[in-house]
């Protein structure tokens, strides 16, 4: 456990108050949490905090991959847990951002070998040192998820507007209880499908899950070329995407902005379909 | 061939049919109660109620909704007349015959616009179980806030 003491090298003033540690966390799969958290680390980031991104998806390492920082990796959390590795040779110093670092999941180890105790600890050894612990949550709602959780003391809930989404944010909303204090992010939402009644709404979401809304990012292509090349969009604070992660971000540190919320892009077709009486329902 | 024009763009929006299997799913997710249970327990309900006052069983509504996340319970049950049919009076409760009428087989397919002379009972019972406990605070070493 040595490592896990606040005994580092290059270890801040003691006196600084503890960062904050988040868990990103859906309980359904492929909603964006990893997305979510390498850009909202990305901006945060970007805004001069220092930041942490642990990936607690261990198995099924990703986070590296948003962040195009798969070929740094050398030490994982359960090194660290396991005494293997300093968390100094663990961190990951991101590309981009020199206030960011990245935390790697474990790809060839099980869920089932973390010690729940330790990952707290560790959680707490990094917010010695950060302002701001992002915890990137496997979805579902096992041991994985307790895990992730266990060093958090505040949770972002990622949900895109499908019912299965939004059934499995609010069980984990009701698991993790009032002390998490949750807030939202719509991940994934097409403005021209809400608009034609297509798919659900904001407010359609909200009004089950009654969660505070940090923003809202819309489905965007550009979200998958980033992926493709590892460069996260919070880098491109002129893209209208990169902008709505800045605004979470902001919100997030406590700024009083509005929410991010996606625009409207109507084609020539969409406005025809809406004189002949498109359905809105 | 403006109908044809409106047919291309005009379909019905999906938007509707996902909300309403949201709000089912969440009710019984939350209820813990399987969807037969409700059923009984609607009978129960118009069961004491016709003891009562003469009730219309097939127009019946139960219905569960969000109120700030707690659950509701909105029973609209049409009255058709306020006394017994049987003898015109006040029945002690304990001699009311309890007929096990069938109920409408599917739930929530009533129709809304209820027509002719009823008054609607409107039953709420604030029901609000979380189906999970929460995840025990635990040993944090920092509990700030």
């Amino acid at each position: 456990m040595h490592q896990l003491q606040p005994s580092f090298e290059n270890a801040p003033e003691r006196a600084k108050p503890l960062g904050r540690a988040i868990v990103v966390t859906s309980g359904k799969g492929g909603v964006g949490k990893t997305t979510t958290t390498a850009n909202l680390g990305t901006a945060l980031a970007q805004r001069g905090a220092s930041v942490a991104l642990v990936d607690a998806d261990v198995g099924l390492r990703n986070l590296d991959i948003v962040l195009g920082l798969e070929s740094r990796v050398k030490y994982h959390v359960l090194d660290v847990l396991e005494e293997r590795a300093t968390l100094d040779d663990a961190l990951v110093a991101d590309k981009h951002s020199e206030k960011l670092f990245l935390l790697a999941a474990a790809q060839s180890r099980e869920k089932e070998e973390v010690d729940t105790e330790k990952m707290r600890a560790l959680i707490l050894a990094l917010r010695e040192r950060f302002e701001y612990v992002l915890i990137d949550c496997p979805a579902g709602i096992e041991l994985g998820f307790r895990n992730a959780v266990a060093g958090a003391e505040e949770a972002i809930v990622v949900c895109t507007p499908e019912v299965s989404a939004v059934r499995d944010v609010d069980r984990v909303v009701g698991l993790l209880g009032n002390r998490f204090r949750p807030q939202l992010v719509i991940n994934r939402l097409r403005p021209l499908l809400v608009k034609k009644g297509k798919m659900l709404s904001v407010d359609d979401v909200n009004a089950i899950l009654r969660l505070p809304l940090l923003g809202v990012i819309a489905d965007e292509p550009e979200i998958i070329v980033t992926t493709n090349k590892g460069e996260p969009l919070a880098l491109r604070k002129d893209a209208p995407t990169g902008a709505a992660y800045h605004a979470i971000a902001a919100r997030v540190a406590g700024e009083d902005v509005p929410a991010p919320m996606p625009v409207t892009k109507e084609t020539f077709f969409d406005k025809l379909g809406a004189l002949f009486g498109g359905k809105k329902a | 061939m403006i109908e044809w024009v409106k047919r291309l763009f005009g379909q019905p929006g999906s938007s509707v049919t996902a909300k309403e299997r949201l709000r089912l799913v969440l009710m019984t997710d939350h209820l813990e109660l399987a969807p037969d249970i409700i059923e009984s327990m609607k009978r129960d309900l118009v069961d004491v109620i016709s003891r009562y006052v003469e009730v219309d069983r097939e127009r019946i509504e139960v219905n569960f909704e969000q109120q700030d996340r707690a659950l509701a319970m909105l029973a609209n049950i049409p009255i058709l007349s306020v006394n017994r049919p049987s003898n015109g009076t006040k029945v002690p409760a304990e001699a009311a015959p309890v007929e096990a009428a069938p109920v409408a087989a599917a739930p929530n397919v009533a129709s809304p616009g209820a027509q002719g002379a009823t008054e609607n009972i409107v039953v709420r019972r604030r029901r609000r179980k979380r189906k999970n406990q929460a995840i025990a605070p635990g040993t944090n070493p920092a509990p700030a806030h």
